[in-house]
Parts: C-alpha cells; sequence; structure tokens
C-alpha cells in the first residue's frame, strides 16, 4: 500500500529519505522525521489494537503521551523486545519491526469480538470483582484466558543485550518541556547566567508550536524556535535534553528523567552505547511547563477508529504531512478547534461540518471558518458515530444550552470518515502531583492547575491553563525571571517577541454529550479507552454507592492502565461528580505518581546489573582460594571459602577430610572476613562494659576476651573476641555479616549517650588479613616461621595475644580458638596476606597443612556448641536461653545494655527455649535445619512445637550425627526424648543432650 | 529523595548516603535496675506516629558516620531544620 494519506508538501519530514517498517507482519513505508503514529496513518492503518475488555477496534487517536491505544511491541529479536511503546512517540527508523500487542488470532480479525459483543453487556464495572474473584479456585483458569485474549505485550525472553546509563546532574533551574513557556524561560535564565536544564520528551525542541501554523515576529513560530535553541546551545552553562521524558519529581526538587539515546535508531544500540540514560536531578528551582492535553468529547461508539482528538489530526497534517482521513467532521465546545477544520480544508480535504456545542460561536478563528464556506451547526453535538471498523458516519442532533439533552428528535445524518473532537484542554499537573500536591479546579478555563505546593516550584504556560501564545510567552518569561531573582541573580533582559492575539469566544463545560436513549441503553461511550470503562459504567458505580472518586477510579478501572488515564481522567470525574449532582471540584481530585510514562527496567537498572548489581569483596587471599579449587560462599557481600574439594571427592569427603586435619594435624582458615573495630580513648575499656553483658574492667593489656552483645531487650545480637592491645586500646572483632551494624550502634550508643566518654571507634576489617591455625600440629607449624613469639604454653596462654613475626612480616598472633582445638590466629597487614599464606603452605607441607572453608568450620564449631549468631540466634534469645550466663556479668556497676531487658519478666520465665544438643537415634540420620521438636508424634495437627533445629552437621569426629537446637525448657530436660516429624511423613527421634559433644572439658585448646 | 543537610559535613547530601534512626529525644533511663516495667517499656516500644512534624535522628552512615537530628514534616517531607545530638529543636513537634 502507498502511503495514501500523505501529503505532496509540508510537514517537519524528511520526503527524500524513505524508511521501511513492518507492521504485523507487513511492509510499509514512512519517511524520516515521522513517528511510527504518522507513519502508519499515512499508510491508512485504521486498527492499532483490540481493546481491553470489549474487543473493540482501536485507531490511533492522539499524537503524543496521552496515546491510550496505539501501544505496539516493538523489536525484531527475542532480545530486544519492547512492550508498551506508543506508536505516537516512536520514531521511525528504518526497519523497524512492530505488532499490535493484542487481538488473537489478530487485531483485523478478532476472536474476543466475538466475546466481547456477547459479554459486553454482561462485563459491568466491577465485572472482575464480581465475577472472577468467587470462586476463588477458578482465578488461575480465568486469568490465563484474560491475559491471552487481552495482553499488553510481552517481556524480551533473552537476555537484554544493551547498556543504560545513569548520570547525576545538579542545576539552578531545571525547565520541564521546551514548548514556548519552556524556551522563554531558560532563555531568561541562561542569559542570567543560571546553570539551566531544559529538558523535552520529543525528538524537537518547540513543543506546540512543531505542528502550529501560528507566527512570532512575523515569521513563523519555528524560526523564533530555532534561534531560541541555538543561543541556548552557545551557553556553557545550559544542558538541553532532548528525547528525554522528566518521568518523575520527587521530594525537594528531585527529578528522574529519562532520555532515550538510540530507541530512535534501531531496537538495539549501537555498539558502545547506551540505549538510555535516566538523569537524577536536583534542581534548585523548578519550571513546569509541561502544556497541556486535550480533552475528546464522550459520545456514543466514540472509539470507533476515526475519532480522534482535533488537537492531533491538525498535529499530523502540520508536522508530518498526513491527512489522515478523507470526510471530517469537528466536534468542538471551543474556538480553537476550529484551526483543525481549517487545516483539513488546507490540505485539501473535505470537511463535512463543525458541530459546535455552543449556541453561538464569533471568534476569529470562527468567522475564518465561516469565511471558508464550510458548514458550522451550532447548538449540536455529534451524539452517535456509525461504523465498526472506521467511521463512516455520524448522528448529529441539536442539544440544550447545559448540553444534558437532546432537544429536538431531528437528527442529521452526516457521511464522514475522521471525527475529530475537542472538549478544551487539560493542563498536565502530573509531576505537580507526584510531590503530593493536590491539583486545583478552575472553572474558567474548565481544567485542572498545579495547586499549592511545597517544592520550589514555578509554572508557567498550558499547565497553567494559559494557552493564548502571546500570553504563554509571557508566562514562560516571567517564571525564568522568577527563577533569576529566587536564586538572586540579575536577570538579563528579554524582549518579548510579537505575536498576533487571535480573538475567541467563551468556551462551554460539556463532557459527556448527550444521546436520546439514557447512557445505559445508548451505545457505548467510552471514557478511558485503554480501560474499556464507559460513561453508562461510571454512572453504575455512582449508583452502587462508589462516592469518592478515588474508589469509583479504583472500580472502574478508569486510569489504571498505561496512559494512566490522560485523556479520559477529567471526563470520568465529571460524568462522576454530574451523577451524584456534585461539582467536579467537590467530587475530588485525582492525582498521579510516576512515572509520567512507562519506564523499561533497564533503564531503571542502569549500570547496575550483572556484575555491578552488588559490590563484592574478596579477601587477600582470594586468589589463592581460586587456585586451590575452592567453592565459594556468599556471606553478606564477601566471598568466603566454604570448602576445598579435590578431584572426585563429595562435598561431605571433602568436609570430613578437612575436619579431621584440623582435629588430627593442622589445618587453616582464611578468618579476613571477621569484622574488626579498632577502640582507642582513655574510656574505652569503660565504654566496652557498658556495651557487651560480661565483664572487660579487668582485661589486662595481652589478653583476649569472648563477649557477648546484647539490645537494650536483652536478646544477643552479635559476639567475638575482644583483644587488650594497651590500657586504653582494643580490638574487636564481630561476626562477619554483623560488621557494620555493629559499628553503627557503638557509634549510636557514643554520640547520643554518652559523649562525656573519650572513645574512638575506626572499622578495620580490610587492614588485616586473618588466618587461622588449628590442629595438634600447629604450634609446631608456627614455631618454624615466627619469629620474636614464645608459643609455648607456659609463655603464650591460651586466650592471649602477642605481637611478632610471621614469615618475617609483622603479625599479631591471638591463641583463641573456634575449633577447640590447639590455634593460633595470625594477622598480618593485608596486603602482605597471600604472602604469609603460601609461606604457611610452603613451610606446612610436611604437616599437610590443610585448608578449610566456612561450613567446616561450623561443623568444628558446632562439635564444641559454640553458637553461630544469626544461625543460632534469630534475635529471641537472650544469654540464659543458649546456656551462657557465664558470660553475663551481673553485678558490673553500670547497667549494661540488655541487663534491665532481661529482667523483663518473659526473660526470667523457666519454660523458654533453651539451646540444647540433640542426637538422633540413629546416629546416621541428620536432622534437618529447621525441624521442629514436639513430644509427641502422634498428636493431631496442630501440633505442640518445642523449638527447632538451629546447626545440624554430620560429625566425622564422632562418627555420627550431631545437632544444636533448642527446646522448651530444655536445659532441664537433658536426656529426654523428643521427634521431628518430617513433611515426607517419617519421623525423627533424638536425644536431648549437651550443646558440648566433644572435648567437654576443653583440654585440647589449652595444650 | 529527601535532600539533607548534614551539620557535621556542612553540606547538602543525598538521602541514600544516609538512614533513620527512628523518633529523636527519646534519653535513656539514667538508672535503668530501678526503673519500673512501664518506664522501661515507654523507652523501649512507645514511640509517636504523627502526621506533621516529628523529630527524628539520622545517621551519615556512608559520609561521616555522625548522628543527628532532623525535624521534619512527615506529611509534605519538609525539612524544617537540622541540630547536633544534644541540642533542642526550635520547630516544636506536638506531643
Ligand atoms: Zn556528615
Amino acid at each position: 500500500m502507498s502511503q495514501k494519506n500523505r501529503l505532496l508538501t509540508g510537514g517537519r519530514i524528511d520526503r527524500s529519505k524513505t524508511l521501511k517498517f513492518s507492521y504485523n507482519g507487513r511492509q510499509y513505508q514512512g519517511y524520516q522525521g515521522d513517528t511510527l503514529a504518522s507513519a502508519l496513518l499515512a499508510n491508512g492503518v485504521d486498527i492499532v489494537a483490540r481493546s481491553f475488555k470489549y474487543s473493540r477496534p482501536r485507531g490511533i487517536v492522539a499524537a503524543g503521551a496521552e496515546e491510550p491505544n496505539a501501544v505496539l511491541q516493538i523489536g525484531s529479536t527475542p532480545a530486544t523486545q519492547v512492550p508498551n511503546v506508543r506508536a505516537t512517540q516512536q520514531e521511525l527508523y528504518n526497519g523497524l519491526v512492530c505488532g499490535a500487542t493484542n487481538g488473537w488470532p489478530s487485531v483485523e480479525s478478532d476472536i474476543m469480538g466475538l466475546f466481547g459483543k456477547i459479554g459486553g453487556s454482561m462485563m459491568p464495572p466491577g465485572f472482575y470483582y464480581k465475577t472472577f474473584m468467587f470462586p476463588q479456585s477458578m482465578w488461575e483458569t480465568y486469568e490465563k484466558y484474560i491475559r491471552k485474549a487481552a495482553g499488553l505485550g510481552y517481556a524480551p525472553t533473552e537476555r537484554d543485550p544493551d547498556i543504560y546509563d545513569k548520570m547525576n546532574q545538579h542545576c539552578d533551574l531545571m525547565v520541564v518541556g521546551a514548548g514556548p513557556a519552556g524556551l522563554a524561560a531558560a532563555l531568561t535564565a541562561a542569559r542570567s547566567g543560571a546553570r539551566v536544564i531544559l529538558a523535552d520528551e520529543q525528538a524537537e525542541f518547540g513543543g506546540h508550536l512543531l505542528s502550529s501554523r501560528e507566527k512570532i515576529d512575523g515569521k513563523p513560530a519555528m524560526a523564533w524556535v530555532d534561534a531560541v535553541v541555538e543561543e541556548l546551545g552557545s551557553y556553557p552553562n545550559v544542558t538541553l535534553l532532548r528525547r528525554a521524558t522528566v518521568n518523575g519529581y520527587h521530594d525537594q526538587n528531585f527529578l528522574t528523567v529519562h532520555q532515550q539515546l538510540t530507541d530512535h535508531l534501531g531496537d538495539r544500540a549501537p555498539a558502545g552505547q547506551a540505549r538510555s540514560r535516566l538523569h537524577r536531578v536536583r534542581a534548585h528551582w523548578v519550571v513546569l511547563a509541561t502544556g497541556a492535553h486535550e480533552r475528546p468529547l464522550v459520545f456514543g461508539n466514540n472509539d470507533v477508529p476515526g475519532c480522534m482528538i482535533a488537537s492531533a489530526v491538525a498535529t499530523y497534517i502540520n508536522r508530518y504531512g498526513v491527512v489522515p482521513g478523507s470526510k471530517l467532521v469537528l466536534m468542538t465546545t471551543n474556538d480553537g478547534a476550529y484551526q483543525t477544520a481549517l487545516d483539513w480544508a488546507d490540505a485539501g480535504r473535505e470537511v463535512v461540518a463543525v458541530v459546535d456545542t455552543r449556541a453561538k460561536a464569533d471568534g476569529d478563528l470562527v468567522a475564518a471558518v465561516r469565511k471558508r464556506g464550510i458548514k458550522v451547526m451550532s447548538g449540536s453535538a455529534v451524539i452517535e458515530v456509525q461504523g465498526k471498523k472506521r467511521v463512516s458516519g455520524v448522528t448529529v442532533a441539536t442539544i440544550d444550552a447545559r448540553g444534558e439533552r437532546v432537544s429536538s428528535n431531528a437528527h442529521t445524518l452526516l457521511e464522514c470518515d475522521t471525527v475529530a473532537s475537542s472538549g478544551g484542554w487539560s493542563p498536565v499537573v502530573h509531576l505537580s502531583c507526584h510531590t503530593g500536591s493536590r491539583p486545583v479546579w478552575r472553572d474558567d478555563i474548565i481544567g485542572f492547575v498545579p495547586g499549592k505546593t511545597v517544592q520550589k516550584q514555578l509554572v508557567a504556560g498550558g499547565v497553567n491553563g494559559t494557552y493564548s501564545l502571546g500570553k504563554v510567552l509571557a508566562e514562560g518569561f516571567a517564571a525564568g525571571q522568577q527563577a533569576v531573582q529566587n536564586l538572586g541573580l540579575n536577570s538579563a533582559k528579554c524582549k518579548q517577541p510579537a505575536v498576533r492575539e487571535i480573538r475567541e469566544g467563551a468556551p462551554m463545560a460539556l463532557f459527556h454529550v448527550p444521546h436520546t436513549k439514557p447512557t445505559s441503553r445508548a451505545p457505548k461511550q467510552f471514557v478511558d479507552l485503554q480501560n474499556d470503562v464507559t460513561a453508562a459504567g461510571i454512572e453504575l458505580a455512582a449508583r452502587e454507592g462508589f462516592e469518592a472518586i478515588e474508589h469509583v477510579k479504583r472500580y472502574t478501572a478508569m486510569g489504571f492502565g498505561t496512559d494512566q488515564g490522560k485523556l479520559g481522567n477529567i471526563n470520568g470525574m465529571a460524568i462522576a461528580a454530574k451523577a451524584r449532582g456534585k461539582s467536579i471540584p467537590e467530587t475530588g481530585t485525582t492525582v498521579f505518581r510516576p512515572n509520567y510514562t512507562p519506564i523499561t527496567f533497564g533503564a531503571l537498572a542502569g549500570r547496575d546489573a550483572g556484575a555491578l548489581f552488588d559490590p563484592k569483596r574478596y579477601t587477600a587471599m582470594h586468589k589463592w582460594h581460586v587456585e586451590h579449587g575452592a567453592e565459594f560462599e556468599d556471606v553478606g557481600q564477601w566471598k568466603r571459602p566454604w570448602y576445598y574439594p579435590k578431584a572426585g571427592e563429595s562435598m561431605q569427603q571433602a568436609l570430613n577430610r578437612e575436619c579431621r586435619a584440623a582435629r588430627e594435624g593442622v589445618a587453616i582458615l582464611d578468618a579476613t572476613t571477621l569484622g574488626k573495630v579498632d577502640i582507642q580513648g582513655k574510656d574505652a575499656r569503660e565504654f566496652l562494659g557498658r556495651v557487651y553483658s560480661n565483664a572487660w574492667a579487668k582485661l589486662d593489656v595481652g589478653k583476649c576476651r569472648y563477649g557477648l552483645m546484647c539490645h537494650e531487650d536483652g536478646m544477643v545480637f552479635d559476639d567475638g573476641v575482644t583483644s587488650c592491645l594497651g590500657e586504653n586500646h582494643f580490638l574487636m572483632t564481630t561476626t562477619t555479616g554483623g560488621a557494620a551494624g555493629v559499628l553503627e550502634w557503638l557509634e549510636l550508643y557514643h554520640q547520643t549517650e554518652w559523649p562525656e566518654l573519650e572513645v574512638y571507634f575506626t572499622s578495620v576489617t580490610d587492614h588485616w588479613a586473618t588466618m587461622t591455625l588449628s590442629g595438634p600440629n600447629s604450634r609446631k607449624l608456627l614455631e618454624e616461621l615466627v619469629e620474636g613469639v614464645d608459643l609455648s604454653n607456659d609463655n603464650f596462654k591460651f586466650m592471649d595475644w602477642r605481637e611478632g613475626k610471621v614469615a618475617g612480616v609483622p603479625a599479631r598472633i591471638f591463641r583463641i580458638s573456634f575449633t577447640g582445638e590447639l590455634s593460633f590466629e595470625v594477622n598480618v597487614q593485608a596486603n602482605y596476606g597471600q604472602y604469609v599464606w603460601e609461606k604457611l603452605f610452603e613451610q606446612g607441607a610436611k604437616y599437610d597443612l590443610t585448608p578449610y572453608g566456612t561450613e567446616t568450620m561450623h561443623i568444628l564449631r558446632a562439635e564444641k556448641g559454640f553458637i553461630i549468631v544469626g544461625q543460632d540466634t534469630d534475635g529471641s534469645m537472650n544469654p540464659y536461653d543458649l546456656g551462657m550466663s557465664w558470660c553475663v556479668g551481673a553485678k558490673k556497676p553500670f547497667s549494661f545494655i540488655g541487663k534491665r531487658g532481661l529482667l523483663r519478666e518473659d526473660n526470667l520465665g523457666k519454660n523458654r527455649k533453651q539451646l540444647v544438643g540433640l542426637k538422633t537415634r540413629d546416629p546416621k540420620v541428620v536432622l534437618p535445619e529447621g525441624a521442629q521438636a514436639v513430644a509427641d508424634p502422634k498428636q493431631p495437627v496442630p501440633m505442640t512445637l518445642l523449638g527447632h533445629i538451629s546447626s545440624s552437621y554430620w560429625s566425622e569426629t564422632l562418627g555420627r550425627s550431631i545437632a544444636l537446637g533448642f527446646i522448651r525448657g530444655g536445659h532441664e530436660r537433658m536426656g529426654e526424648t523428643v521427634y521431628y516429624p518430617m513433611a515426607d511423613g517419617r519421623v525423627i527421634e533424638a536425644e536431648i543432650c549437651s550443646p558440648i559433644f566433644f572435648d567437654p572439658k576443653g583440654e585440647r585448646q589449652n595444650v | 529523595m529527601l535532600h539533607i543537610y548534614c551539620p557535621h559535613c556542612g553540606e547538602y547530601r543525598e538521602e541514600e548516603e544516609f538512614h533513620c534512626k527512628g523518633q529523636a529525644h527519646i534519653p535513656r533511663p539514667l538508672d535503668p535496675d530501678n526503673c519500673s516495667d512501664e518506664e522501661w517499656g515507654n523507652y523501649m516500644y512507645f514511640r509517636h506516629n504523627p502526621k506533621g512534624l516529628h523529630h527524628e535522628i539520622w545517621y551519615h552512615s556512608t559520609g561521616c558516620q555522625k548522628f543527628f537530628n532532623i525535624t521534619r514534616d512527615t506529611v509534605t517531607y519538609e525539612i524544617k531544620e537540622v541540630y547536633k545530638m544534644g541540642e533542642q529543636p526550635s520547630v516544636a513537634a506536638k506531643g
């Protein structure tokens, strides 16, 4: 098909650059400068969608962001699919592949259409609630059916090959919208030296002027635009963002701007280029110059393809050289839309009639239309459209002065293929709503304008309900000047250009065109095209008692589409208000949330995807672990060796081998990730006494001590060993995952409760590489590499620390043990970590030094009954529950954090869940972690639960399974049997025992 | 996203650098061991949930790691003032 609706001249398209594209598998041509919508219209494509509920054919209605129907799927490969693209905003490129997102088997012949016809009458608003929710068991069936038939596109099925950017920006003034008002404001501020960002969603600046035939300073308006844009581009203090939609206006003048960088070039970004950029702008002042959207009128069958908003018709003619039909009927409530009739006539096609809902109209444009000999039918309205897949004619009737009823039975039938309608304009108040500001109704402009705001926000032009070009420009310059003044800059001079004022008559407040039949029996009068919400549906909602507009919206789904009801919401509110006999402001306002238009996940994610999604932390010895086949476990952001399987070994075999090495020879763990906090100051010791549950007053230099930390409620939240490095100097260790939280907590108490204490905290986790030697041979091995430290048991006791050298590197050696074995923890400056680690392996070869990971560490400590905070505890266990009363310094003079909480009645109860060991009757069976204990496995459900298993392993050392877990009153129930019912019906029997399974006297660590 | 002036850094920074630690001006009882369960319970668990002005503690967690106070309107999200620990607000919240 050729471009039958394309004019030979005119518009901002380049007819020398033909672009090919395919829609629903058929090939078409358009020109450089087209949008996908203008190209489809040029080719006479009428149907672009099937409606959501009734499956009625739908065509292109608008020419911008407000388009409800032409929402297409774009992309030529499975990886580059983008759903939800408005054809009116997608620039055409060569090779573009797109299709309708709904309609089955196709939009032209849709099977849902049949159901729509039958089901339509059975699908009132609230249909989904009323029908599909009951019975709930059928919901899945319904849902599949609805989605298949209705669908709004599909996600890509392969990984997105493109990259996306984010950029943080700061400016004095952010101007949103580059129409006449925005350009004027930006120019004023730019000349005054302010740092300005000007963003507009379109490829070209100019806004409404891109499709206007008005003159500025006697020249075409775009000549003025070109000059302003050129001047703005010459200023280093101005950033111009094209194809950049300001999608969100957030607190304290933070704006998110989605700039599409390459979507006009193809469905994939050219190599090395980001596909889009999300600008995060913090602006001192904001000028909203977002313009207005024209409102269509609501009348019978107003959804038949060929029904459009009047300004969109003018845009297609003037900007794209496309006349979207042959014979036009224009219905309007105002003078402005008469321009569309003139544009249509000038394009050489027939204007059948202008149908004016007002009894009288005499403005300049009206006169111009009459002068052209175009028929004007005053006091009349199009009450009904004929046609199915395209408008074939309309029924015109006279209406009363208030537009509430048809005033005579004499109807006129007019033959036409296009119906343009205008009910006036709705300011684009979306952004101002984002920050919580409620828009305000103005009767004089028949629309909502931005209301009171706490943002540093100014408005100008259409968004303010100002529509005549001269006044729009004046407001733009004034807003720019006001911003400059608010910023404390000197305002530069800007001469306001001359515009011939067009005299206009008063518009009429009409939203819903009456029909001879009551609304419920009239042909469908659509309010929200995307969600198939009709005037009858809104009236029904009002009758059913939905009073607040927000409830009406939820009940009918009005405004819940991807277009957020940009065209329909005001009409819907007006209908709801009328049904309840109230005014529009009495019915409430409708607010909008970010984003203004849909945005892809790619744009939101930016570079925070794949390997950059979350930082990874590696220890100094990470390379060695990788080279030695370690499997890794994520602990917070850390990559920790989990275990080191040898060729052919299963995980359990590797763990058994690692455990044997630690118990019988010597093994080594990379313990670098444990949190380390350096604590200094004359009150450091006092501070430790307040934040740990146990006593610290008497810890000597050179000594280490284990400590428990509780929150004020008495529940354990972290633990670790703290060493006394000097009288006023300590090194605290924390759990790997708890490090940041503990440091913050220390700072919180110091800064907010005890600022009088002189104490300083510094995170040194990354400063040190920590390697733990464990096993009977650990001393022998370390002796071969140590300088300056006597490792003998007499001179370096358990829970001592010493400073010396290991492999020639300055080191702190701590004789502490988490395995229960003779153990030395060697700390060296992190950049020596791998060197010392490798030296230990060189020297340790003859002892078969074995690396072990976190899993073996867990097993070895469980054999000793040592808890792991976060695994064995969950924030509801106090030290007594854990059998650690030895770690509570109840006699300390200062009431340490957690002490008072421990005195709560519930913490003193006897029947609390307490930490115990559990041995399964069958030693080969390993209890699953999380399993729940019961006393009587035959008790009917719900059973009385006694507590859960928190740690459970195969112990190679003991040749049996072991578990740690919680049992109500467990400390008093040693030797009793409990049962663990499994999901598969098995019941595992276990005996309650001490949590210390191995070396209960703790002799091995003291050798 | 809030734009928060850190009184320690002397600069406005993005909310991402901070986090809120809840209601401000809740002193820890000086003698916890001897306060009643009710007093302790109030200290531990009872907080305002105002519609309007709220004094709250914020932490400049990825900046200077200092705590400070903010008086914030929970309706408009306006930050009325920031002040250091130990100082009193000049804009008073109810209750
Ligand atoms: Zn700071």
